[in-house]
């Protein structure tokens, strides 16, 4: 490697690479059996940039150089940038070193497509083979998926991968065709399903073969540009909730556009990215994910869009007043699952703890729950009694001034003490 | 009550639990050898006893349970003498009482203790995160940790299950002893020197591969690169990585 050189081209795609926000390094099951090097788990997160982002995995583009010209991009093909491509070896070695440094969990691998898919995809499949076959590499490698390589390529490089993923890019097909007409959300379903029924195809086969072969064992996941284009929050999260039931997506991400281009169609360049609403947009994710939501049931003709001010959870329960108060101490896990300020580690202690014997407000309060939140939503042992019940927008008002958001805390003209 | 003075030892505390039944004392003050200030009292010198403690060992884990077992052992290496007060009265507790009792939260002792092992373990999470490898001359993986807790014995078998192919030393600056592993096994080791964190001319004998300090510059290379300046979050980045740890870390050292 010449040094200067090398250095130059991680400063270059890196920096292209960090628009792909996974950094998941968790849900694999790869052990160092071999007295090789590394292993997967729960994941570590070893450093966190300034931006407050975890750095778990080394995540580079084998190239920037690329055949097609997508607008929200900042590797596309009309782009005035520098351009450079790692080796085989580089890669490698990169990853080798920063790994025994136990500077990361593993490679995060995207690339430009240059020539064509498949010969761009050949060549990230090396780079997995080579980590895997030669250095007895355990740690984890997360893949994207080149759109338009071939089944033969996907399906090998399942075997070396601990997750693979392909971005829809836009949440719609309208918006995609809009700023990337050579890309697809066809193309997208399309490698999604190959390794979809490739998993299922092992663990069909589980009983038949003593040890299958491990196959993206963390499973796949895709991206989102969010507000590149004007999907509304309600376009974002159906496309969202179709992915996660139809390809068992693990996740969905979702990257609020930073302006890179002076593309009339899109922010320009200067414009804040969309910090606050890509926030509320992962919270709607774990609502449906963890919490027994239906996305109806947050975003619909009537909301197509999520408030800003509050967050998705406590908005539908404002929305939904017949559906409180719930009683802490009779009401079923999913309903306690639904009162704002109430978590799922909190709902189960709620559950555990009340076989003992009925909750108190001084008791929920011990259990870690957000009690100035959740009391106008629940009644306990020692509730006190209401005569009135209190309206939705009076709450709202309440617990908007008894709270601190963090996007709120710059506010002009506020004096301080110390 | 009574008053033991024990080494600090994790086998002379569990002995003291043994003798505090052996000698029918439900209450004992556990005071830590060099410490002592009570000069008029009965002081009965707790002398560490494999046989007795294996004992108390095997108790703890019958009564407390897997997770019981593990926070006692992890609350101990916060070397916390209020934490070893808690216990020995949460070991009196426990064997006190029917079983269940280690999880009730409401009974201070095992309170004390499910906390202070969960601080353990998050210092013990942020050393396999935060740990840098330098590479020698020689081929040894070596880092300097300072950790708040005595986290060492935790997090030998993170490392010595992934790092099985190279050897390796992590090094606790504060309680001057590591581990190091040599291929086969993992040995607590004293160093005759002190280490810094260069290595350079105070580590006579290890001199740094040619290597080490490309690796090192393309880390803080990529670091700077993978962020959005866009997005800069200075709050968030400090929660995650507090100021303290910013000694182990490559990527945050200057130039």
């Amino acid at each position: 490697m010449r040094e200067e050189r090398i250095q130059e081209k991680l400063q270059i795609l890196a920096d292209a690479a960090k628009y792909d926000v996974s950094c998941s390094s968790s849900g694999s099951n790869r052990k160092n059996t071999n007295k090789g090097i590394g292993d997967t788990g729960s994941g570590i997160c070893h450093s966190y940039t300034e931006d407050g982002r975890c750095v778990s995995l080394l995540k580079i583009l084998l190239t920037n150089y690329c055949i097609y010209d997508c607008a929200f991009c900042v590797s596309r093909n009309s782009n005035d940038i520098k351009r450079a491509a790692f080796t085989v070896e580089e890669v490698v070695e990169l990853t080798m070193n920063f790994y025994r440094r136990n500077y990361i969990e593993g490679l995060f691998l995207s690339s430009g497509i240059f020539k064509n898919a498949d010969y761009t995809m050949e060549r990230m499949l090396r780079i997995v083979k080579k980590l895997r076959l030669e250095e007895n590499y355990n740690g984890y490698i997360h893949l994207k998926t080149i759109p338009g390589a071939s089944e033969e390529l996907v399906t090998e490089a399942g075997l070396y991968a601990d997750r693979m993923s392909i971005n829809l890019e836009m949440p719609t097909e309208m918006g995609l065709k809009l700023l990337a007409p050579e890309k697809s959300h066809e193309e997208v379903r399309k490698e999604l399903g190959i390794i979809r029924n490739k998993t299922l195809e092992y663990k069909d086969g589980y009983k038949l073969i003593k040890k299958p072969p491990k196959f993206v064992p963390a499973g796949q996941s895709t991206q989102m540009v969010i507000g590149a284009t004007p999907e509304s929050d309600r376009d974002i999260m159906q496309t969202a909730d179709e992915y996660y039931k139809g390809f068992s997506l693990k996740r969905v991400y979702y990257s609020g556009y930073i302006p890179i281009s002076h593309d009339s169609r899109m922010p320009a360049i200067g414009t804040a990215p969309p910090l606050i609403r890509e926030n509320r947009l992962y919270q709607t994710d774990w609502l449906m994910r963890f919490y027994g939501f239906d996305v109806k049931e947050i975003l619909n003709d009537q909301h197509p869009n999520l408030e800003l001010d509050i967050d998705p959870k406590l908005s539908w329960a404002l929305r939904n007043p017949h559906f409180f108060p719930v009683d802490i101490n009779t009401a079923d896990y999913e309903a306690i699952l639904r009162v704002p300020g109430i978590g799922v580690g909190s709902a189960k202690k709620i559950v555990t703890a009340r076989r003992f014997g009925k909750l108190h407000i001084y008791q929920l309060k011990k259990l870690g729950i957000a009690y100035n939140r959740a009391q106008h939503f629940i009644r306990c042992a020692d509730s006190p009694f209401q005569l009135n019940e209190k309206d939705p927008s009076r709450i709202k008002g309440i617990i908007l001034q008894n709270s601190q958001s963090k996007y709120m805390k710059s506010q002009p003209n506020q004096l301080s003490l110390f | 009550m009574v008053d033991y003075v024990f080494d600090g030892s994790f086998g002379g505390l569990l002995t003291a639990v043994f003798e505090s039944f052996e000698r029918k004392h439900p209450e004992v003050r556990l005071l830590l050898q060099g410490h002592t200030t009570n000069l008029f009292g009965e002081v009965i010198e707790i002398l560490p006893d494999p046989q007795k403690a294996e004992r108390v060992w095997k108790g703890i884990k019958r009564h407390a349970g897997d997770i019981g077992h593990q926070n006692f052992y992890k609350a101990f290496l916060s070397e916390d003498p209020v934490v070893f007060q808690h216990l020995i009265d949460y070991a009196i507790y426990i064997f006190t009482h029917e079983a269940g009792h280690s999880r009730n939260y409401g009974n201070e002792h095992v309170l004390a203790i499910s906390q202070m092992a969960h601080k353990v373990h998050r210092e013990k999470h942020r050393m396999e995160a935060f740990i840098r490898f330098q590479k020698s001359s020689d081929g040894l993986f070596f880092a300097l940790i300072h950790p708040d807790y005595n986290v060492l014995p935790l997090v030998i078998r993170h490392f010595k299950n992934r790092y099985a192919d190279q050897a390796w030393l992590i090094y606790d600056e504060r309680r001057k002893y590591g581990i190091h592993y040599d291929l086969t096994q993992v040995q607590e080791v004293r160093l005759d020197f002190k280490p810094t964190r260069d290595l350079s001319p105070t580590g006579p004998d290890i001199t740094m591969d040619d290597k080490e300090a490309l690796f090192s510059l393309l880390w803080k290379t990529y670091f700077k690169s993978t962020n959005i300046v866009e997005r800069k979050n200075m709050k968030l980045h400090l929660q995650h990585v507090p100021k303290r740890y910013w000694r182990y870390l490559t990527e945050k050292e200057l130039g």
